[in-house]
Order: C-alpha cells, then sequence, then structure tokens
C-alpha cells in the first residue's frame, strides 16, 4: 500500500482578481516545504549553515535566493520556505546540524499557502486590508511581518518593489482571497501606489 | 423648463449641459455643476420641506454642509434611496430623482403641519413630561405614543431592502494630511508638497477651492481668485505624492492621528460603471494634520426667521457667484457683521432690487458708510422683529433696538431675506482630536487652544478672517508640518469679510410675538431655551438634552453657539461659563455601508473550514457555527430528522465504527529540551514520567486556578508534545503559553508552534475501528499490546506521513489519525471506504456531545464556566499535587475554593425517561420554591440517550457527590420535573469498551 496516489487538495482552487485596469495581479502560491524553525542565536547560526540562506537577524526581515528563503519573524523565530521535494532532505540536514543544540523544527507545510500579488497596485489593493504603511520607503522590500489582514492573520512579506507574498492559514484562504479579489474592483486614485 | 431666476452669465456650472430632474415628481431643468439646492432655486423654489416638529413649511437656509433645512431623500431604485441628504450637497445628475420629507399628503398641503395649532403644548420636555411618569403604563409609551409621535416627527425612511452597493476601504499613511480645499487648505497642501512631503487633501465638496468658488471679486497677487485657484490645483496635481480628494469629508479625528474620511465616488453620476464602489472609507494616519476647515455663517434669531426665502447672506452669493442663481428678485438683508454687504452687492450688480440693509449694530462701518453713499439704503441700529409670509417670506417688520427692545416702526415687502450674525469657526474636528477650545470675547467665537495631537488649525477655523492672513498662516503651518519652516507674504484685495458678529437674540425673546428658531433641525426655538433655564437646567450639557438643540443630524452647525449665548444671557453667566458641549463623531451624517467595507455577507468574518469540509457538504451534512469554523453537525439520510439522525449516529458507532472531523481541534507543539519541564508548569498533571509515545489528559487551569481548558497530550519524543486543545480554545492556550513562557519563564529553552492547520484529524471511533485502522496505516503496529488507549506513532498512509493517536473521546475503542491537510479529504475517502465494511457510519458534533455526555466526559464552557477548578468537575485526579508549581496552583488553595458548598458535577436522571431537560435549567431542593430561593445548581448538559434508551443529563450540585441517589426538583413553566442526582458517567462505568 505504497503509494495509493492520494489527491491533494489546497483550501482554495482559484483566486480571481479582476482589477479593471490589470495594474495588480494575484495567484495562489504553489505547495512549498515549509519549516517554523525557533532557537536562539547559536542555533540559528547552524541552521543557516545547513539550510543555504543567511537568517536574517533583525526582525521583520526576509533574505531569499531563488528557491529559498529565511523570513525572521520573531527574536527567535524563521519561516523557512523550500521547494516542496526537497522536504525530507532539508529537515534531515537541519536536523543533523542542529544536532545537541536546544531548537525547535516543526512541519507547518500544510498549515498555510501561499497567495502572490504583482503589479503597481499591489500595495493599494493590500492596503484595503492591510493597516500598514506599504510606501517602499517604510515597508522596503523583503520586509516580512505578521500583521492583519481585516480579521485574518496573515505574514507580509514585500519579494520586490512591486511584488508581495502574502501568508495565511489554510482555513483563513477563502477570506484572504474574498477581500482581495472585492477590493481589486474598488482600488483608489492610481497616485497612491 | 426655464430657469426663471438663473442669471444671463456667470458661475461655475456648465450651461451648456442642461439636466432634468424631479422634485417631488415636478420637472425641472438645471445645470450640470448645480447642487440640488440651486438648481432648485433658479427654479425658483424656495419651499423643500417640513419642519420636525410643528411641520413648518422650511426653505434652504445655507449653501454647504451645514444646511439643517433641505433634507432630501433621493431614490436610486430598490435598496439606494437615501433618506435625510442634504440637497446643498446632492449634486445634480440626470434623471435625478428627489422627494422632500416629513410632509403628508403633499408640501404644500401638510397635514401634519395641524401640529402647530398645538405647539403651546409641544414645549421642550414635553414627551417625557406627558407621556412618562409614574401614573402612565410603560404600555401606552411603546405601544402608542411613541409609535405616533416617530411617524410624526420622524426623518426621513430608512430603505427597507439590503444595501446593494459595494463600499471600500483603504489606510493610508502620509506626512500631512489637509482637510479642507479652500484657499487656506490648498496653500498649506502646496506648501508641505513642495517641502517634500506626502500630502493627501480632502474635501468635503465636488470641486476643491472652498470659499474661492463663490468669489468673483478678490485678487491674490495680483490675479483674480478664480485664476489663482486654477494655477494652484495644476501646481498640486503636478507633484507626485499629493493625493487629492474632492467629495471627501473628513468626519472623524481619533488618537494618534488617525483621521477618518468619506469618499463619494458615484452618488453624483447619472449612470454609475455597475459595480463601482459607491463610497470609500479612509483610514489615514497622519504625521501632521493641517485643519483648514473654514467657518460658518450664522443666522439672527428672530421670529418668522425660518420662513422659506429667509436665508444665509452668503449662502445667496454662493448661489449667485458659483451657481448663477438669483434667490430673489427684491432682497432685504439684516447682519450684524460686514460680510454680508458683499451678498447685497452681488446681488444688486446681477439685477436683484436691494430694498435694505437692516444693521443691528450702533455705529455704521466703513463699509455700511459705503453701501449708503451706493444708494443702498441702510438702518443702523434696527432690527428685524418678524418675518411674515406663509410658503415663502413676503414682508419684514422691523425697528429701531432700544435697550433689549426693539420698537416696531416699519414694514417692507420682499420675497428674500438675507441675515448674517457673524460666522462660527469650524472646530468640530479640532475639538474631536481632544484639543481644547478656548472662547475669544473679541470674535464671541470658540476658537482652537494649543493642539492636543501633532496638528495645526489654520485660515477660518482658526479665527484667521483676512484671506491675506489665513494664507500666510497656511503657508507657515504646511512648511512646518512637512518639517521645512517657511514663510510668504500674499497681496489680497478682497471684498469687505468679517468684523464682529452677534450671538443670541437682540430682541428680549421674551417679547418675541412668534416662533424665533435656533434649531432649525430640531425646530428649537429660543423660548424652548428659556423653558429649559427656568426649568432649572445651568450648564448647556442639560439644556442641549432638554431641548434637544444641536442634536440633528446637523449636530447645531448653525445653532450651538446662539443658544448659548441665549442660555448665558438668560442666566446672566458668561458664555464659556455655560460652557460648550462636545463635538463627535461624524461631522456630517454617514452611512452604515462606509462601516461595514467589504465586511459583509461571507466576508464579514473569516468562515474557516476544514480540509473534509467538502466532503461532508456532498454528503448532506447540516453544519453549525463553532467559533469561526463550520463544524458538521449531524447528517440526516432522507427524510430523516435531527433527533433520528442523531440517534443513528450514536448506535452505528458504538456498534460498528463512526468517523468524525475533529481538525478543528487546536494544536500545540511544544518543542525544546525543556520541553515536559515546561507542561509541568502549564498543566495540572504531571508530565516528567510520561514515556514517549504515550498521551495523557491534560487540564489547563488560569492563575485563579479555574479550569480553562483541556485535551490530550501525546508525547512524540523526549522533547516533543503533541498539545490539542478545545476547538474555542485554541488561540488562547496558545497565547497563555507563549505568555508565561516570555513572561515568568523564560529561561527554560523550549518553543510553542501551532499545528492546528497543518493537520487534519479523523477520529475512527467504535468497536470495529480497529480493523479500519489496519486496512489503512502502515509501519505501525496497532494491536492492543503494542498500542494500547492513550499512546501515539508515527506512521504512513498511501506514502503519506501521519501522526496515528489512540485516543477515545465516545468511550469506544477509537483512533485519531492526524493527516497533513492537504490529503485531509482524500484520506477521509479511504477510512470512510473502509469504514462502510464494517457497519460505518460518519457523525457530527451532536452525537459526539452524546455520546461524551453518556461517558461524563466535560466540554470546557458547557460544564465550566470560568468559575469551576479540577475537584469541582471530578478531575482532582488529573492535579499533580506533588509538582511543586504549576499555573493555577495557588490559586487552588484560595479558602473559597477549598470550602465544602461548591458545586460538583453530577449526573442526573429525570423520573421519566422519556424527558430531556433543558441546558441551563436550574434545580432546586423543592418541587415549588418561592420567590427568592437560591439554586442548588443547574444542568449544564442533557440529551436523549439512545445508547441508553433513556434521557440523561449532567449537572452541577452543591456538595453533588455527597448526594448521591437524593431527588431534586427542576422548576419548569409547566410544572417541577423530579430528577435524581446520580453518577456523572452513565455508561460503561469500568471503561472495558475503552480499553478493548
Amino acid at each position: 500500500m505504497a503509494d495509493l496516489g492520494l489527491t491533494r487538495r489546497a483550501p482554495l482552487e482559484t483566486i480571481s482578481i479582476e482589477a479593471p485596469d490589470s495594474l495588480v495581479s494575484a495567484r495562489l502560491g504553489a505547495p512549498v516545504g515549509r519549516i517554523a524553525f525557533r532557537g536562539a542565536m547559536d542555533a540559528a547560526k547552524l541552521c543557516e549553515n545547513a539550510f543555504g540562506v543567511s537568517l536574517p537577524i533583525e526582525i521583520n526581515r526576509a533574505s531569499a535566493t531563488a528557491e529559498l528563503a529565511a523570513l525572521c519573524l520573531g527574536p527567535d523565530e524563521w519561516l523557512l520556505l523550500f521547494p516542496e521535494t526537497d522536504f525530507e532532505r532539508v529537515l534531515q540536514r537541519l536536523k543533523a546540524a542542529l544536532l545537541g543544540t536546544p531548537h525547535s523544527l516543526v512541519d507547518v507545510s500544510r498549515r498555510q499557502t501561499a497567495i502572490e500579488i504583482h503589479g503597481r497596485n499591489s500595495a493599494p489593493l493590500l492596503n484595503s486590508c492591510v493597516m500598514l504603511d506599504l510606501a517602499v520607503e517604510a515597508f522596503p522590500v523583503n520586509t516580512a511581518t505578521r500583521t492583519l489582514f481585516a480579521k485574518a492573520e496573515i505574514i507580509l512579506w514585500r519579494t520586490a518593489v512591486d511584488s508581495f507574498h502574502i501568508e495565511a492559514w489554510r482555513s483563513f484562504i477563502p477570506y484572504v482571497a474574498g477581500l482581495l479579489s472585492e477590493a481589486s474592483l474598488c482600488l483608489p486614485h492610481p497616485k497612491l501606489s | 423648463m426655464s430657469q426663471p431666476l438663473r442669471t444671463d452669465v456667470g458661475g461655475r456650472i456648465d450651461r451648456h449641459t442642461p439636466l432634468s430632474f424631479s422634485f417631488d415628481g415636478n420637472n425641472f431643468t438645471g445645470y450640470a455643476g448645480d447642487s440640488l439646492a440651486s438648481a432648485l432655486l433658479a427654479n425658483g423654489v424656495h419651499l423643500i420641506g417640513r419642519s420636525f416638529k410643528y411641520h413648518r413649511p422650511r426653505g434652504i437656509l445655507a449653501a454647504g454642509s451645514d444646511e439643517p433645512n433641505a433634507l432630501v431623500n433621493v431614490g436610486r431604485g430598490p435598496g439606494r434611496s437615501t433618506p435625510n441628504l442634504r440637497m446643498t450637497q446632492v449634486e445634480l445628475y440626470e434623471g435625478l430623482c428627489a422627494r422632500s420629507q416629513n410632509s403628508w399628503p403633499s408640501l404644500a398641503f401638510d397635514v401634519g403641519a395641524i401640529a402647530s395649532l398645538f405647539s403651546p403644548l409641544l414645549i421642550a420636555g414635553f414627551y417625557y413630561k406627558t407621556f412618562m411618569g409614574p401614573f402612565r403604563t410603560a404600555w401606552l409609551w411603546t405601544k402608542l405614543f411613541e409609535p405616533v409621535i416617530r411617524r410624526a416627527a420622524g426623518l426621513g425612511n430608512a430603505p427597507r431592502e439590503a444595501d446593494p452597493d459595494r463600499y471600500a476601504n483603504q489606510y493610508a499613511h502620509c506626512d500631512v494630511l489637509v482637510v479642507g480645499g479652500g484657499p487656506a487648505g490648498l496653500i498649506a497642501a502646496l506648501a508641505a508638497a513642495e517641502a517634500g512631503a506626502r500630502v493627501i487633501l480632502c474635501d468635503e465638496q465636488s470641486e476643491l477651492g472652498g470659499s474661492a468658488l463663490a468669489d468673483t471679486r478678490s485678487l491674490v497677487d495680483g490675479q483674480p481668485i478664480s485664476e489663482w485657484l486654477s494655477n494652484i490645483l495644476v501646481a498640486l496635481s503636478a507633484h507626485q505624492h499629493v493625493t487629492m480628494l474632492p467629495r471627501t469629508t473628513a468626519f472623524g479625528y481619533y488618537a494618534g492621528n488617525f483621521v477618518a474620511l468619506a469618499e463619494r465616488l458615484t452618488d453624483h453620476l447619472a449612470s454609475p460603471e455597475v459595480g463601482a464602489p459607491r463610497e470609500r472609507m479612509w483610514q489615514i494616519r497622519a504625521k501632521r494634520v493641517i485643519l483648514a476647515t473654514g467657518s460658518i455663517e450664522r443666522p439672527l434669531v428672530f421670529a418668522g426667521n425660518d420662513r422659506p426665502g429667509v436665508m444665509l447672506a452668503d449662502a445667496a452669493k454662493t448661489y449667485l457667484d458659483r451657481y448663477g442663481v438669483l434667490c430673489g428678485k427684491r432682497i432685504a438683508v439684516v447682519t450684524a457683521t460686514d460680510s454680508a454687504y458683499s451678498a447685497a452687492w452681488a446681488l444688486r450688480a446681477a439685477g436683484a432690487e436691494v430694498v435694505i440693509i437692516i444693521d443691528t449694530r450702533k455705529a455704521a462701518s466703513a463699509v455700511a458708510a459705503a453701501a449708503q453713499s451706493s444708494g443702498l439704503r441702510v438702518e443702523m441700529a434696527t432690527m428685524i422683529r418678524e418675518a411674515t409670509g406663509g410658503k415663502r417670506v413676503s414682508r419684514i417688520v422691523f425697528g429701531r433696538i432700544d435697550e433689549d427692545h426693539v420698537a416696531v416702526d416699519e414694514t417692507i415687502d420682499c420675497d428674500c431675506l438675507l441675515m448674517s450674525a457673524g460666522w462660527t469657526p469650524t472646530v468640530h474636528l479640532f475639538s474631536q482630536s481632544r484639543g481644547k477650545l478656548l472662547f475669544d470675547e473679541a470674535s464671541g467665537a470658540f476658537l482652537p487652544g494649543e493642539p492636543a495631537q501633532k496638528q495645526f488649525s489654520v485660515g477660518a477655523c482658526n479665527g484667521q478672517f483676512e484671506l491675506a492672513d489665513a494664507l500666510a498662516e497656511a503657508f507657515v503651518a504646511g512648511s512646518a508640518a512637512a518639517g521645512r519652516p517657511g514663510q510668504k507674504k500674499f497681496v489680497v484685495e478682497q471684498s469687505p469679510t468679517i468684523a464682529t458678529g452677534f450671538t443670541g437674540m437682540i430682541e428680549d425673546p421674551k417679547a418675541t410675538r412668534g416662533k424665533a428658531f435656533v434649531d432649525f433641525q430640531n425646530d428649537v426655538t429660543s423660548r424652548d431655551i428659556i423653558l429649559a433655564t427656568r426649568e432649572g437646567m445651568r450648564s448647556i450639557e442639560h439644556i442641549k438634552r432638554f431641548t434637544t438643540v444641536g442634536m440633528a443630524t446637523d449636530q447645531g452647525k448653525t445653532s450651538n453657539l446662539n443658544a448659548l449665548a441665549i442660555a448665558a444671557h438668560e442666566l446672566s453667566k458668561s458664555v464659556p461659563q455655560v460652557g460648550l458641549t462636545s463635538f463627535r463623531q461624524p461631522y456630517t451624517p454617514t452611512t452604515f455601508g462606509l462601516f461595514a467595507g467589504h465586511a459583509r455577507g461571507e466576508l464579514f468574518d473569516p468562515v474557516r473550514r476544514t480540509a473534509i469540509h467538502g466532503w461532508a457538504e456532498r454528503n448532506g451534512a447540516v453544519f453549525e457555527d463553532v467559533g469561526q469554523w463550520k463544524r458538521a453537525h449531524y447528517f440526516p439520510q432522507a427524510g430523516e430528522s435531527m433527533h433520528a439522525a442523531v440517534a443513528r449516529e450514536c448506535r452505528k458507532a458504538r456498534e460498528g465504527v463512526g468517523l468524525f472531523d475533529a481538525s478543528t481541534l487546536g494544536k500545540i507543539e511544544v518543542v525544546g529540551p525543556d520541553a515536559a519541564a515546561f507542561m509541568n508548569l502549564m498543566y495540572t498533571n504531571s508530565w516528567t514520567k510520561l514515556e514517549p509515545g504515550r498521551c495523557r489528559y491534560g487540564v489547563m487551569l488560569n492563575e485563579a486556578g479555574f479550569v480553562i481548558d483541556d485535551g490530550v497530550i501525546g508525547r512524540v519524543a523526549d522533547d516533543r508534545f503533541h498539545v490539542t486543545t478545545t476547538t474555542g480554545g485554541a488561540s488562547r492556550v496558545l497565547h497563555q503559553m507563549e505568555d508565561y513562557l516570555q513572561t515568568e519563564f523564560p529561561e527554560l529553552r523550549v518553543w510553542l508552534t501551532s499545528t492546528t492547520e497543518q493537520w487534519a484529524v479523523i477520529a475512527v471511533q467504535g468497536p470495529n475501528s480497529r480493523e479500519v485502522i489496519a486496512q489503512l496505516v502502515e509501519g505501525v503496529d496497532i494491536s492492543a499490546e503494542a498500542m494500547p488507549h492513550m499512546s501515539v506513532r508515527d506512521g504512513k498512509i498511501g506514502g503519506v506521513p501521519v501522526r496515528l493517536f489512540r485516543v477515545s473521546f465516545t468511550g469506544e475503542l477509537g483512533f485519531e489519525i492526524n493527516v497533513p491537510a492537504d490529503y485531509g479529504e482524500a484520506i477521509w475517502e479511504l477510512a470512510w471506504n473502509e469504514a462502510q465494511k464494517y457497519d460505518g457510519v460518519v457523525y457530527g458534533t451532536e452525537a459526539m456531545h452524546v455520546m461524551r455526555a453518556e461517558k461524563g466526559y466535560i466540554i470546557i464552557g458547557q460544564e465550566t464556566d470560568g468559575t469551576m477548578v479540577p475537584d469541582d468537575v471530578g478531575l482532582s485526579w488529573a492535579v499533580g499535587k506533588a509538582k511543586p508549581d504549576f499555573v493555577g496552583k495557588r490559586g487552588l488553595a484560595r479558602q473559597d475554593l477549598v470550602v465544602s458548598g461548591r458545586k460538583q458535577l453530577v449526573g442526573l436522571l429525570t423520573a421519566d425517561p422519556k424527558t430531556v431537560l433543558e441546558e441551563g435549567a436550574q434545580l432546586t431542593a423543592g418541587p415549588a420554591p418561592p420567590i427568592g430561593t437560591a439554586a442548588l445548581g443547574h444542568v449544564t448538559s442533557s440529551y436523549w440517550s439512545e445508547t441508553l434508551g433513556r434521557s440523561i443529563a449532567l449537572g452541577v450540585v452543591k456538595d453533588g457527590r455527597a448526594c448521591m441517589g437524593q431527588s431534586l426538583y427542576v422548576p419548569m413553566p409547566d410544572g417541577p420535573i423530579s430528577v435524581t442526582i446520580t453518577n456523572s458517567v452513565f455508561f460503561d462505568r469500568d471503561g472495558e469498551r475503552l480499553n478493548g
């Protein structure tokens, strides 16, 4: 009974953004591997070496390569993102590197789903539900933070000037996607972007 | 149709775009750029509504948001009729359809006007005095008087259909928010923008420009002000970081320079794009706020000052200069200040006859002298006694002022009367921002004092009425707000503005021969204010509530200061001694839709669905809300009642095997070398000796010792616990743990990660559950010996890693499979295929509740209410008494928690096995306790138990465990129900099934 070819099901099939001016688009992120890594600085150093991308020590900063990302969400908390197919390999490498050093590694790959937002109107669209100042001076590229999206908690990570990556817990995805879709019909003054 | 009072030239209207509209079913024409008010005036219509209380005919008083009379209902189809709109703010569009309010059968002949005949009865405080009191029954008030009065005195009707429109919301941040787009606001915004600031500029009107929109005579820096205005607007638009928001009212100013704006997006359009948002709420955090909100002209208080055709002087000038409308042909003016003279001159120049200017001041000002020499009749030290005329002012009676007395000596005919008592700075937002207002004796007005936040007031709202001074002040504020101080001088040639003004009432109010209105919208007269002072009211706060002055939808924009001055005069006090009422949000009425924003229907609140929800939906589940979660309540088969479905689900789960979606349970991974030490502190139980691979039922207390959560906790490894919490307690438990970890036990090397949504949880319960699990899970020996009750193993299903618990909340042999959420539905389907081979059933939360109650298992929030200690609910066995410390340990030792007489969990069996008790019903010793008897306890859970073939209930009873076998009563409306106290475990007391 090895491989039953079990069907995977994401919390949402598609996301629809109908901004009339096509200055913003959104799509559901593909499945990735996610590990919540917690530990003190010594553990962070070991983790960084094993993971392959630097772990930012400044809270609310992210560092990323094409395939790997580490988001520092608290003084001892990082969210590691990496290709799903590497999950076992990454986990074993981290475990080995951290052996004997107090830490916590928890698989949260399926806990949350990503929504990617691109386009000049990304920030105004997000600001329909996010209270933070998303001007690039105030929220530079590779800022990553937990925040509220209307009544849902999300992680918001600016991946480029006009691109954002949202992570929300699975059951909140339809709510976040629904609001994005609704708000995309209501975008304000283009000058705000 | 002709527009008899439209001028031939002038104004900012577009004469090439005529628009037809209707008012009370009559068709009229106006022009693009008109407000509904200006278009009606152009057609000679002054009678536009009936007053709130006396149903008096009313006309248009003002030209802006201060308008108290001209309230209309604008209908745009089902669910889209808006009452109480100020005509002065309703922009004309083709096909606009407006209706007057408060009149029946018609505006001209209104039956309600009969109220005027009884007006001596309808004085302030009348309702309370007449209809409330010890001898009037509440029934009469609620069933008769209140509905009748409400119907007679209402202000418009709310639509009954759901609002079909969309409302947007936008959070924004800026360096400088400028409220008010008049000349001062524009200069402040430009100065800030030029200093490099991110600026948002908003104004409630359709165009930016404020007073400059109705100024055809002033010159600024040598340019006509209209040209100057266009240049400023061009300059502002050129700045990339300036956002200009016309039709946007800053209606609320809160702490931390947080300002809420309402932007109206489609109400001015004839055919808005389908689905386009109607309004947008802006929630703005500004580093600095500049208030340039201007000022509002004050009416004079005299008898008949509410007749249609009696208007504020500057409003008439606005109608002429901005809209090209003459408000009348024979104009009389009554004023206490210079600014009204500009209106007189402008109207005369446009062809109206100005029959008289009545100036209440004793000495002639330069402006008055100039008016006289230009041939106008000016009477100084004179006041109107009364304005008469039915549906339109037709004559005024006036005379010389002699002390508090006005000697009548003359009448004069007119069709329009302009009045001005002076100008009241608009300090609403400043006051909302918690800034203290100071009374300025010289101008007789309240002016902003020290700002309470990082905020500036500039221009007329700061008492700076001269344009040159206002602009200079605005420039300084704009530059300073942007962090680059600067100054600039403006050269202004201006027609007379504002000298002093007058507040209150010139004539002795007792001598007025008719009603002199102070608050037009709430129909409050000068006599009402005086009555309030006679009834003993001393503070304006009491006078306001007694008379309702300033409590209408306009919040007394035109009335507050006059009311205050009349009261002060009557009480022989100064105005500041009587006080000033607070200004409250919103500045002007704001739609509910704006506050709701996107939060409606499905998006009102997150609706959380499990990974198995889709399957449950397809298989006929009836769902119930548990917090934000949707949970399958029961699965009725065709034609089955809830009772029958739940009975079947319970029976089959106990006889064969049942599947249950337990995904909503909270899950927390507690990891680190000090995990066990931390668990020892957070839960009452002892965790040190729990071996990896085993589980334990844990109880969590708060500091006071009360039970707040419970759940089964598995030790996955030495340094790793898989904690489950109640569905509703998931975030509370995580927060409590994190809170203690960070504040009390920071030395512990342990970390918490929520895994609630990582796992979907499939409970497989019943005597056949092992057979089902055996077909699914690979790599785990699930025999009774290898995997006893309360153990946990890692395994795989179809190659997917799963975490398998052997636990039971039904009392049966049972398992719970934790599977990665994406595979929840697929593995559920596999499990269901297997379960069907073993007489399986899918059960919902109701059957789960019944089965756990049969076993006496508590539910947090049902058997506990935040005041139960473990012993109260039979859980003292779960308290590790030898542990040196845990959260709640000291609380538990409190004297009131260890005395006898506490309510304890027991079982309750009704004498009639068919009777199912009401949850929450009280328990008493006797069948008919006298009123006032304290209950001995109450029913916490009650169900029909199919398994036992009778009803069962759990309850808490004073010293209940010592009362086994005793009888109690549940007094109910249909008579008392007799119950017997029993053990709280009704089924399989020895747990043989569980350990099978």
